[in-house]
């Protein structure tokens, strides 16, 4: 037993108790933060394998930045969860043979890559180059902005898109509304705007 | 131009700077604060702070039991009794000033006709419990042993203007 | 002689299991983390002291300087008040993890030649990842509290973070694209010619302003907000869990003003490499620099009244993004042209 050893299995069941947390805490707000608990255990196993970067990117980008929004939105929520709990059984079917699917994909992936079977065409259960030729930053770098560069654009098209659809679906210009116009306060001479005037006893301005 | 001005005055943060400067150069500037217990600022002759009974230089204590102060007390903060001593000079057997009602409006020291009874500066007479607050004869008359040297310093310097 | 036992304490250093190793190599970072600290607060009170021309503490231990432990030992003497209607296990978790977090983010950060607890390869991004998660523990105290304050106080904390996030993310790729490496000791290293605040000085502002949003220091200190929402998300927080709060966000403090020192401050170089001055010890130089930026979090904490929200908002989308995103454009176009990329 290394200490390698144990820092996976430690993962990897706290990686699993979270996610079955996840489904089955009865507060949302829990559930949110047992998905966080399991983001962050999955780059741990990351670490493990020796992709730092993809770690990385995992922690700043989904429990940096998407569950502070999951959990923002969850936290204001004003549902009652106990209503909505009530077509479980009806669904159960579904969600079974979902997950079923999904179950079976994934051991197909796994065992086939694992014995070098067609989808790679090669065994890939070990980093591409080595971890020692070339920190998988470059690695990714390398890959991202050669082969891939057109999916790569495109992806990020697509975010665009969608930036600037939720941007036009909720822009509005209200009438009469008096925002604060900063330029033009800072932009006020007090010669322009304060005037001093002699103003005679009992005669008023 | 204007524009120009502002913009370039936005830029670089003129004005942030023009403020981080002020508060710089304010930190070599002396304290304007008193390190208070050890060093406080100067009290007015006619401070009005915890009370005192005097005494004639040679003991005799001033009070006539004339109540003048009891009657014109506000808060009706001070109780007194009086009987003739042995000697047949009128004195007060009980002379109690409950400080926690006295509004110190030194109206006692004014209705006084022979300075017995002064508010002295002291000021810092806070207590833990209510009842060391109800002040008796000896306590006053403590106080005012305590404080003669000061409450006759400022008794003299405030003589010209009454 | 000298070295001599040099090399026989290295040798016995070697020798001893990782375990130790890593724990000794904890302790001496934590211990005088925790030591500075506290006089962090000690400084932050005597400076704002001067410049409002007031004494600061003075009267526990010569000159005041043991004031931050006793004030220490208060909190810690104090009762841990739970309410009533709060959820008790995220309450207790919420100042854990800001504590935490605010240590565990000091394994990367080097304080001198080859002094680093973990020399990782993206070092710059795990120092990103930790401050990310940072919001959380304000965020979760806001919402375990139970209190409207605490939970505005939360919600705030939140959205700044996240805002001022996305700028401090661009500023260091700019930094990054004058380094070529995402790990802090090359990144220090890169800085022997010039460091970065030089070229910089634009996303060098803009990533000081940035790390003030990012711990909620004044002018940004919307999630504390004492006039309006009396204290923010700490707001049910006393004794212990308060003071972990007060550690974590004082430490974070010190881990910015390291991070400022590492990206644009040249780390634990000095500032010219000539004699009296190289004499000095590596880590000499990058306490002296991070002191330096604690004074101006300091100074500018002392000198500027706190945003309006919507002002905090409006400064971080429409003047800091598009800014630090029209500066990396920029960096990189004038790296490209004059072939000054790092190979």
């Amino acid at each position: 037993m290394t200490l390698t050893t144990i820092a996976f299995y430690a993962f990897a069941i706290v990686l699993l108790a979270s996610a079955v947390r996840v489904i089955t805490a009865k507060n949302p707000v829990h559930s949110v933060l047992f998905l966080i608990l399991a983001f962050f255990n999955a780059a741990g196993l990351f670490v493990l394998i020796g992709a730092e970067f993809v770690a990385m990117i995992l922690v700043i980008v989904y429990v940096g930045a998407v569950a502070v929004l999951f959990l923002f939105v969850v936290m204001m929520l004003d549902i009652n969860f106990q209503e909505l709990r009530q077509g479980f059984m009806q669904y159960m079917p579904v969600g079974l043979v979902v997950g079923a699917i999904l179950a079976v994909e994934l051991v197909f992936l796994a065992t086939t890559q694992l014995a070098g079977g067609p989808v790679g065409g090669q065994a890939n259960n070990a980093p591409i180059p080595p971890v020692d030729q070339m920190t998988n930053t470059e690695a990714i770098g390398h890959i991202l902005y050669t082969d891939y560069v057109y999916a790569f654009q495109v992806s990020g098209l697509i975010l665009l898109v969608a930036m600037i659809g939720a941007i036009v679906l909720t822009l509005r210009s209200r009438p009469g509304v008096r925002r604060q116009q900063i330029g033009q306060q800072l932009d006020r001479k007090r010669g322009e705007v304060v005037q001093v005037r002699k103003v005679p006893t009992r005669g008023g301005v | 131009m204007a524009l120009l001005d502002r913009t370039a005055r936005g830029l670089f943060l003129w004005e942030l700077v023009k403020g981080m400067a002020l508060t710089f150069s304010y930190m070599f500037k002396p304290r304007v604060t008193l390190n208070y217990p050890y060093e406080r600022g100067p009290t007015s002759p006619r401070f009005r702070g915890e009370h005192a009974l005097r005494r004639y230089p040679n003991g005799e204590e001033r009070c006539i039991a004339c109540k003048l102060c009891e009657a014109i007390c506000p808060a009706l903060a001070i109780t007194i009794e009086a009987e003739p001593r042995e000697d047949g000079s009128r004195r007060t057997t009980r002379y109690d000033i409950d400080m926690t009602k006295c509004i110190y409006c030194g109206l006692c020291q004014e209705a006084c006709p022979v300075d017995a009874i002064v508010e002295g500066p002291n000021l810092e007479f806070a207590t833990e419990t209510r009842e060391e607050l109800y002040y008796n004869k000896d306590k006053l008359l403590a106080n005012g042993d305590r404080w003669e040297a000061q409450i006759a310093a400022n008794l003299a310097a405030d003589a010209p203007y009454r | 002689m000298m070295s001599d036992i040099l090399a026989q304490l290295g040798a016995f250093w070697a020798d001893l299991p990782l375990i130790v190793r890593i724990v000794v190599g904890i302790l001496t970072i934590v211990v005088p983390l925790l030591i500075g600290m506290a006089m962090l607060t000690y400084f932050e009170r005597k400076v704002m002291a001067a410049m409002q021309l007031r004494q600061g503490p003075n009267m526990v231990g010569p000159f005041g300087l043991l004031q931050p432990f006793a004030d220490g030992l208060k909190l810690l003497s104090k009762e841990t008040v739970v309410p009533t209607q709060a959820n008790a296990g995220v309450f207790f978790a919420a100042p854990m993890l800001t504590f935490l977090l605010a240590l565990v983010a000091w394994a990367v950060i080097p304080f001198g030649e080859g002094l680093v607890l973990a020399d990782i390869n993206v070092g710059v991004l795990y120092l990103f990842a930790i401050s990310s998660l940072g919001v959380y523990g304000i965020i979760m105290a806001g919402w375990a509290s139970n209190s409207k304050y605490a939970f505005l106080g939360g919600l705030r904390a939140a959205a700044q973070m996240v805002s001022y996030e996305v700028s401090i993310g661009l500023v260091i790729i700019t930094v990054l694209l004058c380094v070529g490496s995402l790990n802090l000791s090359k990144i220090v290293e890169a800085q022997k010619t010039v460091w970065f605040f030089i070229p910089l000085f634009p996303m060098f502002i803009i990533f000081f302003i940035s790390a003030l949003a990012e711990t909620n220091r004044a002018p940004f200190d919307l999630p504390e907000g004492e006039s309006e929402l009396s204290g923010g998300f700490n707001v049910e927080y006393s004794s212990m869990t308060f003071a972990l709060f007060f550690l974590g966000e004082y430490i974070n403090m010190i881990l910015m003003s390291g991070m400022t020192t590492v990206l644009f401050l040249g780390g634990w170089l000095p500032p010219l490499d000539i004699a009296p001055l190289n004499w000095i010890p590596g880590p000499l130089w990058f306490i002296a620099k991070i002191t330096f930026v604690l004074f101006c979090f300091i100074w500018v904490r002392a000198t500027l009244p706190r945003y309006r929200y919507d002002q905090l908002m409006r400064l971080g989308w429409k003047v800091f993004l598009p800014f630090s995103l029209i500066w990396v454009v920029l960096t990189s176009g004038v790296l490209v042209y004059f072939d000054l990329l790092p190979k």
